[in-house]
């Protein structure tokens, strides 16, 4: 097979990498533009419910979370198994909804305030007495907008 | 200062991957993709405590109440309902399309018409009010499954109007035709009482 032996003396040419940066930086971009940054270290696993009537949250960032299920493995020692209210990076109680709302308030733009939004992102093994008594404290701080976070289900 | 013979060096560009990996790999760590997505709701607002508290003006036959008990079962107006069949028996008592005198009336729109093609006069909108109330022990994913099938008995009613009138769907309209589709004639009025033993403020 003379087609193939024929250039066995040749060196194979070598292969750049200089586009490799342009490509990695692309993918930076498109991981930069789809990404949210991760606001909070959640303390509770939310295995949130399906729904089909989903929508998408409109403003993010006037998006406060709350986070209702059970204590991560590494909570457990302290807080039991029992469904928890998490918000921000810590695990609290009813009581402290009202000032965690108004602090969220207090950074955000005056015109901005009326379209603060909640999203109750809520285990769904969790018993609705526990999301009625955060309910009720959200409409005492006036917080009337909310969300309960959902799959979209297929 | 000696002149350079060429004119400028070449740029070694191997590193480039380098630190752009190591962004990359940053902003994999801190972000997350997750898009939030769920069902909306306006809470209703605290009465004031100086005023007198509004009368009831709903009718009873307006009224759907949907009930979930602390055992997850569901009934409506006192009759057990699959949760499979909420959405058509809303859809049924919202829209009543047989005139039901048990069912929801309706109710002729006088202000606020907005002057646009496909509005034909008179035009009736419902009047059902969906009450919905759950126990302590309701599990939240069926109460959110509940919310998710009224949610779709309004949605399928709008879209249904939205296409008879301006032949296209309830999502694709303009501000105009929404409002008057949403707000006017198919106005989602959800109302919830909290369980009856929910905890009362402590001053």
């Amino acid at each position: 097979m003379a087609k193939f032996t024929g250039n066995k003396g040749k060196k194979i040419a070598g292969f750049s990498t200089a586009s490799m940066g342009d490509i990695v930086f692309i993918l930076l971009f498109f991981f930069m533009v789809t990404t949210t940054m991760r606001e909070s270290d959640v303390k509770v696993t939310t295995n949130v419910p399906k729904a089909t009537e989903v929508t998408k949250l409109e403003r993010k960032d006037l998006t406060v979370y709350i986070n209702i299920g059970t204590p991560i493995p590494s909570e457990q020692a302290r807080y039991g198994t029992d469904t928890r209210i998490c918000l921000g990076d810590a695990i609290k109680t009813v009581d402290d909804i009202g000032k965690f709302i108004a602090a969220y308030r207090e950074g955000l733009d005056e015109k901005d305030q009326p379209y603060m939004t909640t999203a109750l992102k809520v285990d769904k093994d969790t018993k609705m007495g526990v999301v009625s008594d955060v309910k009720e404290e959200l409409r005492r701080s006036s917080a009337l907008r909310i969300m309960y976070n959902a799959l979209k289900a297929e | 200062m000696a002149k350079r013979k060429k004119g400028m060096p070449e740029l070694n560009g191997a590193g480039m991957s380098d630190i752009s990996f190591l962004l990359l790999c940053f902003f994999l760590m801190t972000s997350s993709m997750d898009e939030s997505m769920g069902i909306n709701r306006i809470l209703p607002q605290i009465p004031d405590e100086n005023l007198p508290p509004p009368e009831n003006k709903v009718k009873p036959h307006n009224v759907l109440s949907v009930l979930v008990d602390g055992q997850d079962r569901l009934s409506v107006n006192s009759r057990i309902v699959d949760i499979k069949d909420l959405k058509a028996v809303a859809k049924e008592f919202i829209a009543n399309p047989a005139n039901d005198p048990t069912k929801s009336s309706k109710k002729e729109v006088t202000e606020d018409i907005p002057n646009i093609p496909g509005i034909v006069k008179p035009v009736m909108a419902t009047e059902a009010v969906i009450s919905l109330q759950n126990a302590r022990s309701t599990s939240f994913d069926v109460y959110l499954r509940v919310q998710n099938e009224l949610t779709a008995a309004y949605s399928e009613l709008r879209d249904e109007a939205s296409k008879e009138r301006f032949g296209r769907k309830f999502s694709e309209l303009n501000e105009v035709q929404r409002d008057f589709i949403g707000k006017k004639i198919y106005a989602q009025r959800i109302s919830e009482s909290p369980p009856k033993d929910t905890r009362k403020r402590r001053n």
